[in-house]
């Protein structure tokens, strides 16, 4: 059994900041991550990452862009926390190393991003977050950071609901390992997969929010999911905001840039939600290119300006679309990108509440950050070049808090025998079904698309509801899933009937979380509750699971300190 | 689109060698070979292994060898590479010991990224907000970083296949990341470093890794950028810049090249005797050793006018 004081699980951006926050303050931690820490999705991000660093930029600015981006659902405590201490991290990620492009007297530059009154998104052409993440795997080589690369974590263990270790499975060889440890912080990213399609990539799939939600934790909010206004319609792709930033047009089958009709002021770049919902009207009306597509124009841009700061985006459409964006406008629609939602955290990064009173459910010793976790400052939106910034100032956040956690109590006992059998006789159990059984990737596609079919960019009762049972129905049929590759060494067959496992939860408290609210907010517009109410629901909806196993749903309030809620408009 | 994939299999648990096997897809228009080997794996064959994991060619994941040459799996569409024969070809990744069919071992290739010091070593005192540095001097470094480590251009290497201890050129194009940014204050110790033995003077120029890379990374380009960097630091005292000070002086006083004295120079005295004594006699046998007395060519002054107009 190996011993670390604290394990950070997930190497993406969120949690190499929380290790390498844990490892300064002095802790002997260790990152375990299912993919090599570069190959996490944070690498995808292309846009940029947030933060008031320009002059006459307040953080007080940035912080009431996110509250109203959130149609205020964010907690405001811990808005004010990222965006008051946002500048600080990106000026010590740009000492660490990361390029940033520069103005003409050599400050980090920015562009434009929607949802912001002020230009802040700072960025790296459109590689962002390749680049950070690079520079933040460099950091922690010169650290000489533990890394265990490649181990799929399955469990989390507790004693006495306290977090005492967890069980990992090492891809290349097979062989189970036993971690024992005081303090975990999860930073296992989003949930991408559970949607078809979806901008993510394929090892996103929300096992961190199953594992905790088994261990005790709270998931919140998680109705909302958002969906970005531009992705490709062959692969879901993303194509940046920072397209938009830097000045592209939407255009709709008639050449019409409809958005001055939708958002007059911001136009493209009002809020996400806003955005989305305006194209899927275009559709509706009849205006659509290529049956549910509208058109992202950069022909006027100029060659330069895509070429140095867009190059990915003119590769992605050469490559995914057979197009080229200096010469012709190209077709995009929205799709599955983000949840705001995640495991309910404070800004510590605790799962549990630290006061004793039991608002909500946790489990000790537990901290969360990035995608993952919701500290809640995305609330019903996230506004883009939000959520680079939330992994790196609540990384550090429960990365400290962890190490400070480690440091208050003991070791909890771990059991290695029974934790290597559990997880052996789950894949002996998946290993004795006939090899042509159900395909794990057969339901998962099922999963999907009816997520993408009833809890979407536009939602209503009966789609959901339907969307609902299908996954209960899925759920059901997980025992019948089979693989055939039965051998030990990287195999991925099993991998995907353990994280559909994971997924199937997660679907299932998006799917409750969306039915009960009854009202239109950020991202959750229903057709049936067009309006925002927040007379009644101006609350977080948390699922947790219940002393008998059931998911069951509550509500937690929404912290408030400077701003109250107003009529969002753009 | 019905696609037919020919794909190395071999799992060293069971299998004695390595075999193939054959498969037919059917893809969409701007199918990728990466869509083919998940389509396989979600559906026909799920013993099939192999990494994968943005599916947009920024992670690094998926490279491995396609007709025969090393490329991302998600970034090379079907339809590029039809004209490449009716039926694919897929092998895991070159210069790197086989997990499980697609999967190869990198630790060799992180290893070498370490031995680089790939990280920023600043120096002096922390400035008080973000370093204040020109635009251009960190899009040069841009280049560099677009790398994403899928190990396409090591795979490739052929100076690798003959001589495991190159760092090769992926680590080579993350030290040029270093060595050139001016926030750094370690420059000259780096390039010391990257002169010795194994560094950038054992490229051979062979171009494959530019081919293979699929950001434009061009890594021999960095390689000759650390070359130039390394001379003009006064890093002269190696094989590799002997060898271009030799070839230059040469030329520019004699018009020609004097390749006894090139030998001489870039293998010092009397070294040059024992280590070159065999090539010699190899090439005086087939009568193709150069003239012991050099000649320069008549016109060798204009030459020298041409070098000091450069400057060099
Ligand atoms: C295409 C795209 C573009 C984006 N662009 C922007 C942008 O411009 N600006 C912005 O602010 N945000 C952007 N975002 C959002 C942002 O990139 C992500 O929210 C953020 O990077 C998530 O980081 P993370 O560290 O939480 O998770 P990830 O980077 O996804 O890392 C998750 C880690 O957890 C590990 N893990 C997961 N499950 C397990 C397990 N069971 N066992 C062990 N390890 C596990 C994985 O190996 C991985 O290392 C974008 C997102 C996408 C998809
Ligand atoms: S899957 Fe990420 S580079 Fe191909």
């Amino acid at each position: 059994m190996r011993q670390h004081d604290v394990i950070v699980i997930g190497g993406g951006l969120a949690g190499m900041r929380a290790a390498q926050q844990a490892q300064a303050m002095g802790a002997d931690v260790a990152m375990i991550s299912k993919i090599f820490p570069t190959r996490s999705h944070s690498a995808a991000a292309q846009g940029g990452i947030n933060a008031a660093v320009g002059v006459g930029d307040s953080w007080e600015d940035h912080a009431y862009d996110t509250v109203k981006g959130s149609d205020y659902l964010g907690d405001q405590d811990a808005i004010e926390v990222l965006c008051e201490e946002g500048p600080a991290d990106i000026i010590a990620l740009e000492r660490m190393g990361v390029i940033f492009n520069r103005n003409g007297e050599g400050q980090i530059d920015m562009r434009a991003f929607g949802g912001a009154t002020n230009v802040r998104t700072c960025y790296v052409a459109d590689q962002t977050g390749q680049v950070i993440l690079h520079v933040m795997w460099e950091q922690l080589l010169k650290s000489g950071l533990t890394v265990y690369s490649e181990r799929f974590v399955t469990e989390l263990l507790q004693e006495d609901g306290r977090i005492s270790g967890c069980v990992a499975l090492e891809i290349p060889t097979g062989r189970i390992e036993i971690f024992q440890t005081r303090a975990i912080v999860l930073a296992t990213g989003g949930i991408g997969q559970v949607y078809y399609p979806t901008t993510n990539g394929l090892a996103v799939t929300g096992d961190g929010l199953a594992l905790a939600y088994r261990a005790g934790a709270s998931l919140m909010d998680m109705e909302m999911i958002q969906h970005h206004p531009t992705t490709l319609k062959a692969n879901g792709v993303l194509i940046t905001e920072g397209a938009r930033g830097e000045g592209a047009y939407l255009l709709n089958s008639v050449g019409e840039r409809f958005m001055e009709n939708y958002a007059p002021n911001m136009k493209e770049l009002a809020s996400r939600d806003v955005v989305s919902r305006a194209e899927t009207m275009e559709v509706r009306a009849g205006r659509a290119v290529d049956g549910d597509c509208v058109l992202l124009d950069l022909r006027h841009l100029g060659r330069d300006l895509v070429m140095t700061k867009l190059t990915q985006i003119f590769e992605l459409a050469r490559d995914y679309a057979g197009t080229n964006v200096l010469e012709e406008p190209l077709p995009i629609r929205p799709g599955h990108h983000y949840i705001m939602g995640g495991i309910k955290t404070d800004v510590d990064g605790r799962t549990w509440d630290p006061s004793g009173q039991g608002r909500w459910k946790g489990a000790e010793g537990l901290f969360a950050a990035g995608e993952t976790a919701n500290v809640s400052v995305h609330g019903g939106n996230r506004l883009g070049g939000n959520s680079l910034l939330d992994t790196v100032v609540f990384g550090r956040r429960s990365g400290a808090g962890a190490v400070e956690y480690a440091r208050s109590v003991g070791w909890a006992s771990v059991n290695e025998n029974a934790a290597i059998n559990g997880l052996e006789s789950r894949i002996k159990d998946i290993f004795s079904r006939p090899s042509d059984g159900l395909r794990a990737a057969t339901l998962r596609r099922q999963m999907g698309t009816a997520m993408n079919d009833g809890i979407a960019v536009f939602r209503n009762e009966e789609g959901m509801q339907k969307t609902l049972a299908t996954i209960r129905a899925i759920k059901e049929r997980l025992p019948e899933v089979s693989v055939h590759n039965k051998g030990r060494l990287f195999n991925t067959d099993l991998l995907s009937v353990l994280e559909l496992d994971y997924m199937l939860d997660v679907a299932e408290s998006v799917g409750m979380g969306a039915v009960t609210r009854k009202e239109s907010r950020g991202a959750h517009a229903r057709e049936d509750f067009p309006d925002r109410n927040d007379e009644d629901w101006l609350k977080h909806i948390v699922v947790a699971r219940s002393e008998d196993g059931q998911a069951e749903v509550g509500f937690l309030p929404v912290t408030m300190t400077k701003w109250e809620p107003i009529a969002r408009t753009y | 689109m019905s696609t037919k994939l020919d794909v190395y299999r071999f799992d060293p648990e069971t299998d004695q060698d390595p075999s193939r096997k054959q498969y037919e897809v059917d893809l969409p228009e701007y199918g990728t070979v990466l869509e083919g080997l998940l389509e396989v794996r979600d559906a026909q064959d799920g013993t099939l292994s192999m990494r994968c994991s943005c599916r947009s060619a920024i992670c690094g994941s998926c490279s491995m060898k396609i007709n025969g040459q090393s490329r991302l799996a998600c970034k090379t569409l079907i339809s590029q590479i039809e004209h490449e024969g009716e039926t694919i070809t897929v092998d895991p990744m070159g210069n790197m010991p086989v997990i499980k069919d697609l999967v190869v071992d990198m630790d060799s290739f992180w290893d070498k990224m370490k031995t680089v010091g790939p990280y920023l070593k600043p120096e002096g005192p922390e400035p008080e907000r973000e370093n204040l540095v020109s635009n251009d001097s960190m899009m040069r470094l841009a280049v560099a970083m677009n790398c994403i480590m899928c190990g396409a251009c090591v795979s490739d290497c052929t100076v690798l296949e003959v001589d495991k201890s190159f760092l090769g050129p992926a680590a080579l194009a993350k030290a040029f990341r270093f060595a050139a940014d001016p926030r750094d204050g370690h420059t000259e110790e780096r390039l010391k470093s990257y002169v010795e033995p194994s560094g950038i003077w054992d490229c051979t120029r062979c171009n494959m890794c530019v081919q293979a890379c699929p950001k434009d990374v061009e890594p021999m380009e960095r390689i000759m950028d650390m070359r130039v960097m390394a001379i003009e630091s006064g890093l002269t005292d190696s094989r590799g810049a002997r060898h271009v000070e030799g070839f230059s002086n040469s030329v520019k006083h004699s018009g020609l090249l004097d390749e006894f004295a090139l030998a001489r120079k870039t293998f010092g005295f009397p070294k040059w005797g024992f280590e070159l004594a065999p090539f010699g006699i190899r090439r005086l046998l087939r009568r193709r050793l150069p003239p012991i007395i050099h000649k320069g060519i008549s016109t060798a002054k204009r030459v020298t006018r041409i070098f000091e107009r450069l400057g060099v």
